[in-house]
């Protein structure tokens, strides 16, 4: 399976990045592959560098060596803020929603429609609606200001943004972050049901252990700046690496497989 | 019989065509980018009304949710007249993406149709504009409690933080409040000397610059300087804190926000503004003594013995006894936005613009007023 994995297109490809911050070394060496219609996933500990390698991916940060191409572009390219074709085929959801305090919800999915393509008011409306719906916020939300909404809601709010393009890639930053487990186990299952509907490839930055066992196709695993492994949660989980070990069988990595194992045997 | 109804089929941009009445063929590229031409067509299509209407989909080379709404919308509207709809030829994605529009239309339509009533909007503009009042009042009353406390006991007072303040607030304004005073009195002077030289009343420069800058002008420019620079401070400093619950925080000690945080700035601010007032007095009047002595020939020494006769000591104690009253309003605008931040970091930025703007109508407000009252007494 790893084999057919590594036989279709990349849509990122990070080789060899190294980031440094002053003294700082945030990134040794990192290599890796994302491909066409996974859920992939970037793990790891508080401040192992897993967000600084998702904003240089998405061309927010320029590594300080290596190099990063996204949909077959150097990411570096991407910083040129010209409103380029490139910029409408990834959608980004941040950690805390980063809504634009001052629009509506509907005026915060608009955004994108409005700066990229010429389509009429009433088919952006549309638009925006559905893409409203497809997050499963309430009718009442779309009139309100983030301010109005609560986490959760704001972050459904936030997909809906970063999806509204139809994007080839979406990049979410610990997206179930600060959720309740009921919460944030509706909130993978709404990746898995967009990814599969808009037929999308997801890279996200977690450290939620449940949210990798149930939506991650492949994980790479960082941890002082190197790649400490890299495959599927099943390949990790079964390494015999001591930092895997650490990561994914201390009690909660445990308990977040049993659960797994749980909810999928009924299924088989 | 319905004409052919063509859009341009060259090129990338989707496009329909009503083939012999009862067949609507789709072509090109329905993407977000492209389906604008279509959009429009269809929108001014005139539907056969009844009977049956076949959707060609074959012809579809590219597809995203942005045309399958349009493409739903038409057959949405098509149906609407009575028309049997059916959709054929689209490959097996492209029919998926039209089912998950259709499996989510209703859900759509109410969100379309979710808007704020212009009345609901209104009516919680004007709520909101009582409640802001109520609650400056609370608050007002809710400083002026805490003070009566530390009235009656002032080891209750933070002295340390009240002398923080003064530092910031105070002493590190002396620059920028004597520069501005400074070429506030320049500009005053210029502007007199023209009109003065005209009828040869050299030394009114005077009584020009001497009673403006002290009675109105230097207060008002030390009071709309802090205002700007302390003011929003405080606004943000509070909001800040506010967001990130460290006023909550010290509620649970049993600590009172308003003691330790808006005490001591008002008192900071009650004693720096007179001082900073008479600094900016100084400085003034001495900007229109370099002019008087540069354009008009009024020598430093006939200008001072001049302004001793000419200005009163009731102009300069007019001028010094708003200071306080000003500082009052300064800091407890600034305090109260800041307490009035909710939710979020968004909502900070927003209540420092209000503090400055606040503080600076209520200060100019009250100083009108004074003025009014002043003429009354004849003063």
């Amino acid at each position: 399976m790893a084999l057919a994995v590594q036989t279709e297109t990349p849509v990122i490809e990070v080789s060899h990045v190294f980031t440094r911050f002053g003294p700082a070394v945030v990134h040794q060496d990192v290599s890796l592959t994302v491909v066409k219609g996974e859920v992939f996933a970037i793990a790891g500990g508080n401040g192992c560098g897993k967000s600084t390698l998702l904003r240089e991916i998405i061309g927010l940060l320029a590594p300080t060596a290596g190099k990063i191409t996204l949909l077959g572009v150097d990411s570096r390219e991407l910083q040129r803020a010209d409103g380029g074709a490139l910029h409408r085929r990834f959608g980004v959801m941040f950690q805390h929603g980063a809504l634009f305090s001052s629009m509506t919800l509907a005026q915060n999915v608009a955004v994108p429609l409005r700066e990229h393509t010429a389509l009429s008011a009433g088919l952006i409306r549309d638009i925006v609606a559905l893409k409203i719906a497809l997050v499963g916020l309430p009718p009442d939300s779309a009139a309100k200001f983030p301010r109005e909404l609560s986490g959760g809601m704001r972050r459904r709010a936030a997909l809906a943004r970063a999806i509204v393009m139809d994007p080839e890639l979406l990049f979410l930053d610990e997206p179930t972050a600060g959720l309740d487990p009921m919460i944030a186990a509706g909130f993978d299952d709404l990746v898995l049901d967009l990814k599969r509907m808009l037929g999308l490839t997801v890279v996200m930055v977690t450290h939620d252990l449940d949210s990798l066992w149930r939506i991650a196709d492949r994980v790479a695993l960082l941890g002082d700046g190197r790649l400490l492994g890299m495959g599927t949660m099943e390949q990790l989980a079964a390494s015999d690496d001591p930092a895997l070990r650490e990561y994914f069988r201390g009690p909660r990595g445990r308990a977040a497989q049993l659960n797994h194992g749980e909810r999928e045997s009924p299924r088989d | 019989m319905n004409r052919p109804h063509t859009t341009d089929p060259r090129g990338q941009s989707a496009a329909v065509t009503f083939v012999d009445g009862r067949t609507l063929r789709c072509l090109g590229s329905w993407t977000m980018s492209d389906v604008g031409p279509a959009e429009r067509a269809l929108r001014g299509m005139e539907w056969p009304p009844g009977g049956s209407l076949r959707v060609e989909g074959s012809g579809i080379a590219a597809f995203d949710t942005g045309g399958a709404v349009v493409l739903s919308r038409a057959v949405m509207e098509a149906r609407r007249r009575g028309c049997e709809v059916t959709i054929e030829g689209l490959r097996a994605e492209h029919a998926q993406l039209m089912s998950l529009v259709s499996a989510n239309w209703n859900a759509m339509m109410a969100h379309v149709a979710a808007r704020r009533s212009r009345r609901a909007r209104l009516q919680s503009s004007m709520d909101s504009l009582a409640a802001q009042l109520l609650r400056g009042l609370d608050f007002v009353g809710e400083s002026s409690l805490a003070l009566l406390r530390a009235g009656l006991s002032p080891a209750r007072l933070r002295w340390r933080s009240a002398l923080n303040s003064l530092r910031l607030d105070g002493v590190n304004a002396l620059p920028i409040t004597g520069l501005l005073t400074f070429l506030i009195g320049v500009v005053i002077a210029y502007q007199g000397a023209e009109q003065l030289r005209k009828f040869g009343t050299n030394i009114f420069i005077v009584d020009l610059v001497g009673i403006s800058l002290l009675r109105e002008i230097a207060p008002l420019i030390v009071a709309i300087l802090i205002a700007g620079r302390s003011g929003s401070a405080y606004a943000a400093h509070i909001g800040t804190m506010k967001v990130t619950e460290e006023l909550d925080a010290l509620r649970t000690f049993g600590l009172s926000p308003t003691e330790l945080l808006v005490l001591p700035r008002v008192l900071a601010l009650v004693v720096a503004l007179p001082l900073l007032t008479v600094y900016a007095d100084a400085l003034g009047v001495f900007g229109g003594m370099l002019i008087a002595s540069n354009q008009l020939n009024v020598s430093f020494t006939a200008f001072l013995s001049r302004f001793e006769e000419a200005v009163a000591l009731r102009h300069f104690l007019i001028g010094i006894a708003k200071a306080p009253c000003f500082a009052v309003i300064i800091a407890l605008v600034g305090c109260y936005q800041g307490f009035q931040i909710r939710g979020g970091v968004d909502d900070v930025g927003r209540h420092t613009t209000l503090s400055v703007v606040q503080s600076i109508f209520l200060v100019i407000m009250f100083d009108a007023l004074c003025s009014i009252i002043l003429n009354w007494w004849n003063l």
